[in-house]
């Protein structure tokens, strides 16, 4: 899968138009022909494509991703692996935020069923699905940043002092937050759906009958149950939440996998995109897979295999 | 016009999915922003002063007055011209694509369930290979090939969305495959383009109609989200999404507002309203919707 992956992308970047040893002239100084052959050579772009790919592949098999064009010196695989951290460290927060949320606000909608916390609460849900990450993080920033002066308005850390958690967690509450709303607010409306099923099942009805107060049967028996969507539901937001991400952290000026590959994309750096694109689809199909395994060992019912 | 009693025919099924659909209040509220929103942006020019890019140097950066009632950017352009020149070039560009993924969505689902087991075999490995990576990742891959501008923006949007309609309409036509009239006309030697066009498509026009719905309230968003990273509608064409761009920059984000709010909200607007028709069009077209 994943080297069919590979394939696909390595295929497409070398479809492009242009060369992609444009990007690494200077436009202003003149080259001669002879030059830029050798140049081409050195970079390994002369040669037929199935060879380049065939190369690249032995190459990254070994953990070697090559080198970015536009940055000579820098390793990819070197490059991406310092901007994971960053960007895991959002998703991670953003995802714990969302499922807090999502979830504590999903029961209570279910729970005061067709109230005035549950409109509003579901009207606040659709616009957050339906509003693009780059437009909440425009209006998060302006409303956060700009007018209230509580969060610093980007990057990760304060240039020039001490690194410390404190001002880690200053620059980071607001982005994740921003991010965490799509996936929050997907969260909520299932959860609440999911509840509502839950609660009008037979077994609820019987523990209510026995007498149990009701916060108990809806906190250990209902929600239990009701969870079960939720897993798989996490599990395949997390292209969603990939595709926020890289919007915020262009917006906030994150050090991240997004700001890289949207830089790359606009530099045409190739080894970089695909470099990147790989190991987010690894990611992806590692992800997949952890679900279906948390899906079998959280619900007995299903069996693995 | 015949009076018709309703004992003597009850409507078809088309009438009845008209009925559900005007019984969605969500859909209908759809449809109340939608069609004037779409009726200003078709026929601005005829009625408002200012053209796009239309530069007045005496009121650059101006907030929303009578004259302009959005306020201007920074060289002086009017803002809400811009804002509907931008929802002409998102609404070109979403129409544009749906379309062509609809296209490529159809024919490639329709070989698939039709063209025996091999190619259903290759073609679903390859829509599953296109899914596996996260849609804006792919966008991004697609964009850095295809540049910026209105026709690669369509080619790139469409290039990512039709793998969904495929699915759909391979498991549509996969059952329709078995149905009676079917094997009945392959029976008197209907061919591959019969079968697809006479049966396959007026059979799948809901999935049709559902998918183009919905799709080009995505597409207006992927649009907007690439020419907010610079890789889609490069200015000085307006968009919705280039518009929001501008906001990158901190003076406009801080003192400008106006200039990111109007094309913000526009975009919302858009795409809950578009959102709000395709979901009541799929409950509508859903005979199980009328057990509820």
């Amino acid at each position: 899968m994943l080297i069919a992956l590979s394939m696909l992308i390595f295929l497409m970047l070398r479809l492009a138009p242009g060369d992609p040893i444009d990007a690494y002239i200077d436009p202003n100084i003149p080259m001669s022909p002879a030059d830029l052959a050798d140049l081409r050579s050195r970079l390994g772009l002369d040669q037929p494509l199935p060879l380049q790919y065939l190369g690249w592949l032995q190459q990254a098999l070994t953990g070697n991703l090559g080198y970015s064009i536009k940055r000579l010196d820098q390793p990819v695989l070197g490059l991406v692996l310092s901007r994971i951290g960053p960007t895991v460290l959002l998703m991670g927060t953003a995802l714990v935020f969302a499922v807090i949320a999502g979830i504590a606000f999903g029961v209570i909608s279910a729970v005061r069923r067709n109230s005035i916390a549950d409109l509003s609460l579901s009207i606040v849900a659709l616009a957050g699905i339906s509003s693009p990450a780059f437009l909440s993080a425009l209006i998060g920033l302006y409303v956060f940043s700009v007018r209230l002066h509580w969060m610093p308005s980007g990057g990760m850390l304060t240039p020039g002092e001490e690194f410390s958690i404190g001002d880690l967690l200053h620059h980071l509450i607001l982005p994740a937050a921003l991010l965490s709303v799509a996936q929050g607010a997907l969260i909520m409306r299932y959860m609440r759906a999911s509840l509502l099923e839950v609660l009008n099942q037979d077994y609820v009805r019987t523990a209510r009958a026995k007498g149990v107060h009701k916060f108990w049967v809806i906190a250990k028996h209902a929600l239990r149950n009701a969870l079960l969507p939720i897993v798989t539901l996490v599990g395949s937001t997390i292209g969603l939440a990939i595709g926020g991400a890289i919007f915020i952290e262009s917006v906030f000026n994150w050090p991240g996998m997004g700001l890289l590959l949207v830089d790359a994309v606009q530099t045409r750096d190739y080894p970089v995109i695909m470099g990147a694109t790989l190991i987010i689809g690894a990611c992806v199909i590692v992800v997949n897979l952890l679900t279906d395994i948390t899906y079998a060992v959280v619900d007995p019912r299903i069996k693995v295999g | 016009m015949l009076a018709r009693s309703p004992q003597s025919r009850s409507p078809g099924p088309l009438a009845r999915a008209f009925e559900r659909f005007l019984h969605n209040r969500a859909a209908v509220a759809g449809v109340c922003i939608a069609v004037p929103m779409l009726a200003l942006i078709l026929s601005y020019p005829l009625w408002w002063t200012f053209q796009p890019n239309d530069i007045d140097l005496l009121a650059m950066n101006s907030g929303p007055t009578m004259t302009h009632w959005f306020g201007t950017d920074g060289v002086g352009r009017d803002v809400f011209a811009r804002v509907l020149e931008g929802g002409r070039i998102s609404l070109l560009v979403a129409v544009a694509s749906t379309a062509l993924s609809a296209v490529i969505g159809f024919l490639f689902g329709a070989i698939s369930a039709l063209a025996g087991r091999w190619a259903d075999a290759a073609s679903m490995r390859f829509v599953d290979l296109v899914m596996t990576l996260p849609p804006v990742i792919f966008l991004l891959v697609l964009a850095s090939i295809a540049g910026t501008g209105i026709w690669p923006t369509v080619i790139v949007i469409s290039l990512l969305s039709w793998p969904l309609l495929a699915r759909m309409i391979r498991s549509r036509l996969l059952e329709l495959r078995e149905r009676d009239f079917v094997m009945a006309a392959r029976g008197m030697g209907a061919g591959i383009g019969h079968l697809l066009f006479r049966h396959g498509l007026p059979n799948s026009i809901d999935i049709l109609v559902v998918y183009a719905t919905l799709q080009i309230a995505n597409a207006i968003l992927l649009e907007a989200g690439l020419s907010f990273l610079g890789l889609g509608i490069a200015p000085p064409a307006a968009s919705w999404g280039n518009m929001l761009n501008a906001a990158r920059s901190t003076a406009v984000l801080e003192q400008y507002p106006w200039q990111w709010l109007f094309p913000g909200a526009a975009l919302i607007l858009a795409v809950l309203a578009i959102n709000f028709i395709g979901d009541g069009l799929r409950d509508a077209f859903d005979p199980r919707a009328e057990l509820n």
